[in-house]
């Protein structure tokens, strides 16, 4: 091989390398600028994580809702799971007054902060679903959740443009959130009734959420507080949630 | 003679001629297909540790009948890291799979090697390729250029059959993009069912995997791991 060829060949791959280096750049910019990168981008499982959240970004639209069952095929036996009973004593006072003095608490980039009893909720338009609870530990069961949807409470407080999660705060110590497609998705409720009876407390009463595209472990219970926010940085380890924060994916769609 | 195009004149040439078996391409894919399969394995147990029973249908609660209970020790702390690695080892084997296939299409790799020849049909054929495998009998010269009609049938299975079910249950199950496409759960007849059938079509493919390392180590373990590394091999 001559010199020529192999200046060639260099400059050839010095190219392709050029080429391959402003793609994944310019990928890296316009992922960020269309909210394609989850909060748990980094570490070992970044990967992963980031190529499952962008492709499902791209692929669901509003329009996209997850399968609605006919009241017959509600399971009959679905218990609570995890938390079943707050360790927390004002919410057990709160629990045997009917939480009459239970307030759900909406505040962070908002218009206005609000304070919500459990009868205003109540009275927002509602929606019922009948939807498939799936534990990214494998069950799953069905049951039918009513509530009022979370873009009617967060429009409630007026959500100001530069928004990019909600992020909820629960009584059994747990937390989570979601990017803004999900919050405004039609299907996720804050739900208030199980199967035509006021929602249980092993299911997360007074006010449950239920995130219908997403694994249940999404689906908060017990929520006390909900904060709209535009970043997740400096909460926690910064991954968005206590479960992320376990070693969770943040984004549980698939 | 299949696969002509690979090996030059090979029948006048004596045992130790080197010969070109495997290309660049697929030997590549081959072992990331290895590495992400195991990655794929690894986690799946993980991820069944926190519910070792399948069900049959749409739901499954505990309580419900199951359709079998796995002799494993429930473990509910192993899924976070398991899902994590099970997800990222997915989008690897997809992603290689899909080159995969595409190059052996378009090079017509499958045609060629894959899909079994009229005179390998034949039942005296059938019967004697059965007998000398089960017999172990070191197979002739032909025999380590081309596939006979069990690999091809066997590799067939894999990569048209088996492979593409576990993605297409594994998909199943995920609930967003059952949100665009419900047919991806409907065709299992349910989200217990797809996972069911997930759990079936890899322990198969574990089989497969089984099989395909023992006959490789009864073949000459070095020679085809050469062949399979470096593209060349020595009958």
């Amino acid at each position: 091989m001559n010199d020529g060829t192999t200046r060639r060949k260099l400059i050839k791959r010095a190219l392709g390398a050029s080429a391959l280096a402003f793609a994944g750049g310019v990928g890296a910019v316009l992922a960020r600028r269309y909210g394609l990168i989850p909060p748990d981008s980094g570490g070992l499982y970044g990967i992963g994580e980031t190529l499952t959240y962008a492709s499902q970004r791209v692929l669901l639209s509003r329009q996209n809702f997850a399968r609605e069952f006919s009241r017959s095929q509600i399971s009959k036996n679905f218990r609570g799971f995890g938390t079943v009973m707050p360790d927390y004593e004002p919410y057990f006072f709160s629990m045997i007054q009917g939480f009459s003095d239970w307030r759900l608490v909406v505040d962070g980039l908002v218009t206005k902060r609000v304070r919500l009893s459990l009868s205003e909720i109540k009275q927002l338009p509602s929606r019922t679903q009948v939807t498939e609870h799936i534990c990214e530990e494998g069950w799953s069961a069905i049951a039918e959740w009513t509530g009022a949807p979370l873009s009617s409470v967060l429009n409630a407080a007026g959500v100001r443009p530069e928004a990019r999660y909600v992020l909820f705060v629960c009584v059994d110590r747990h937390w989570g959130s979601l990017d803004m497609a999900d919050a405004l998705h039609p299907q996720t409720l804050l739900a208030y009734r199980m199967n035509g009876q006021d929602l249980p407390v092993a299911h997360g009463a007074p006010v449950r959420l239920r995130v219908e595209r997403q694994l249940g472990y999404k689906s908060l219970k017990y929520v006390g507080r909900i904060t709209v926010t535009d970043t997740l940085k400096g909460i926690g380890k910064g991954l968005g949630g206590s479960d992320p924060d376990a070693g969770y994916s943040w984004y549980a769609g698939i | 003679m299949a696969d002509c195009a690979a090996r030059p004149a090979m029948a006048s040439q004596g045992i130790d001629t080197i010969v070109p078996r495997h290309s660049a391409l697929i030997r590549l894919t081959h072992w990331i297909n290895a590495i992400s399969f195991l990655m794929l394995l690894v986690s799946g147990v993980a991820i069944l540790l926190a519910q070792p029973a399948l069900f049959w249908g749409e739901t499954g609660f505990f309580g419900d009948p199951s359709l079998i209970n796995l002799p494993m020790a429930q473990n509910e702390a192993q899924s976070g890291w398991g899902r994590s690695l099970h997800f990222l080892g997915a989008w690897i084997w997809i992603l290689n799979g899909g080159i995969y296939v595409l190059s052996g299409l378009l090079t017509l790799h499958f045609h060629r090697d894959f899909l079994p020849e009229r005179n390998q049909l034949a039942w005296r054929t059938l019967r004697e390729v059965l007998s000398n495998q089960l017999l172990f009998k070191r197979p002739n010269i032909e025999e380590f250029y081309t596939y006979n009609i069990i690999q091809r049938l066997a590799y067939l299975t894999a990569t048209f059959l088996l492979a593409p079910l576990t993605i297409l249950s594994g998909l199943a199950m995920s609930p967003g993009l059952v949100a665009v496409v419900p047919a991806l759960v409907e065709v299992f007849g349910g989200h217990q069912s797809a996972r069911t059938v997930h759990f079936f079509a890899m322990s198969l493919l574990v089989v497969f995997l089984i099989v395909h390392v023992a006959m490789v180590s009864l073949r000459g373990f070095l020679p085809r791991m050469r062949a399979m590394i470096t593209g060349r091999t020595s009958a």
